[in-house]
């Protein structure tokens, strides 16, 4: 019997990329702040363009630390929300033709976050990552890092920990 | 502004919001600023909204007002010199805030050194006996 071949690249593109804009359009708060996504296969970086609307101190000019906070934890409960659905996509379990809204997944509640600022944020785009450190049944816990013009001189982190939405026959 | 509950130290509650963009973004009124304690109001945004599904404010806007407000605190301590910058900040999320009720953060700084402020706050909606969130932080004591 022959092997079914390769899908054409562009259909998994296209699968991948309208279940991530699902997901993140759904959010009402990460289009008031600006954040987007980008998606290198599963890998995911959020890019909170820099706005007036996110200063905290004009005088410096700074980034808000509340502002910083919340684009880590978007890209925290977005990032551990892609880990599972990327799963349920890629293993057939979920059709993303059917992520629309009242059909989108449930979201990961925040139990806690920890917000470490490094230095203070410039008036410019910033980019974060999140790592999923451990994902149970109930809880996960996951590290993010933000940085500006070097990656390796982050300017926050945070670790959260979250309760996992119920999952379908779970 | 009101004046009798405030501190009227250097800076007026209006121009201190006013200083801040992203708070005033948020539409938070600083409604007590004085000894080393804050109170500040966000009220309900469909805007500001986490979860679609339940219409619950976003983690990262509480995040925002307890951040605000407990750099409100900490700059209107007596001991406080000016500015001043979070170095961490740790909030937990104790149950969901009731969608359409404003919430209100209150803010105490409980210990201050030469360069150390540290502040706890609550944050309400309007069932006061049940926080939404607390929140526990470190900031910069700026200057001297």
């Amino acid at each position: 019997m022959p092997r079914p071949g390769p899908e054409p690249v562009q259909v998994v593109k296209q699968r991948r990329d309208a279940a991530l804009k699902a997901l993140v359009d759904g959010v009402p708060y990460i289009a008031f702040l600006g954040v987007e996504f980008d998606r290198r296969g599963d890998e995911l970086t959020a890019l909170m363009r820099y706005d007036e609307k996110l200063i905290g101190n004009p005088l410096l000019p700074a980034l808000h630390g509340g502002a910083t906070a919340a684009f880590l934890e978007i890209t925290a409960i977005i990032g551990l929300s892609w880990s599972m659905l990327w799963e349920e996509i890629e293993s057939g379990r979920r059709d993303p033709e059917t992520l629309t809204r009242g059909h989108l997944p449930r979201l990961p509640k925040t139990i806690d976050f920890t917000v470490d600022y490094l230095r203070s944020g410039l008036p410019r785009d910033a980019y974060a990552r999140a790592q999923v450190n451990r994902s149970g049944r109930r809880y996960a816990s996951v590290h993010v890092e933000a940085w500006q013009d070097n990656r390796a001189r982050p300017f926050a982190q945070a670790t959260g920990h979250f309760l996992m939405p119920r999952r379908d026959g779970g | 502004m009101d004046k009798d509950e405030t501190t009227g130290r250097d800076m007026t509650t209006q121009q201190f919001m006013g200083m801040l963009p992203h708070a005033r973004a948020l539409g938070m009124r600083l409604t007590l600023q004085g000894g080393g304690k804050a109170r500040i109001e966000m009220d309900y945004d469909a805007r500001f909204v986490g979860d679609p599904e339940t219409g619950v404010i976003h983690g990262g806007a509480i995040s925002a007002l307890m951040d605000t407000c407990c750099g409100a605190a900490a700059m209107s301590h007596p001991a406080a010199t000016g500015r001043t910058a979070t170095i961490d900040l740790r909030i937990d999320y104790m149950r969901p805030a009731t969608p359409g009720q404003t919430i209100r953060a209150e803010a105490e700084c409980y210990h201050i050194t030469r360069s150390v402020a540290f502040v706890r706050a609550r944050a309400m909606d309007d069932d006061a006996d049940l926080p939404v969130a607390t929140a526990t932080g470190a900031f910069t004591v700026e200057g001297t």
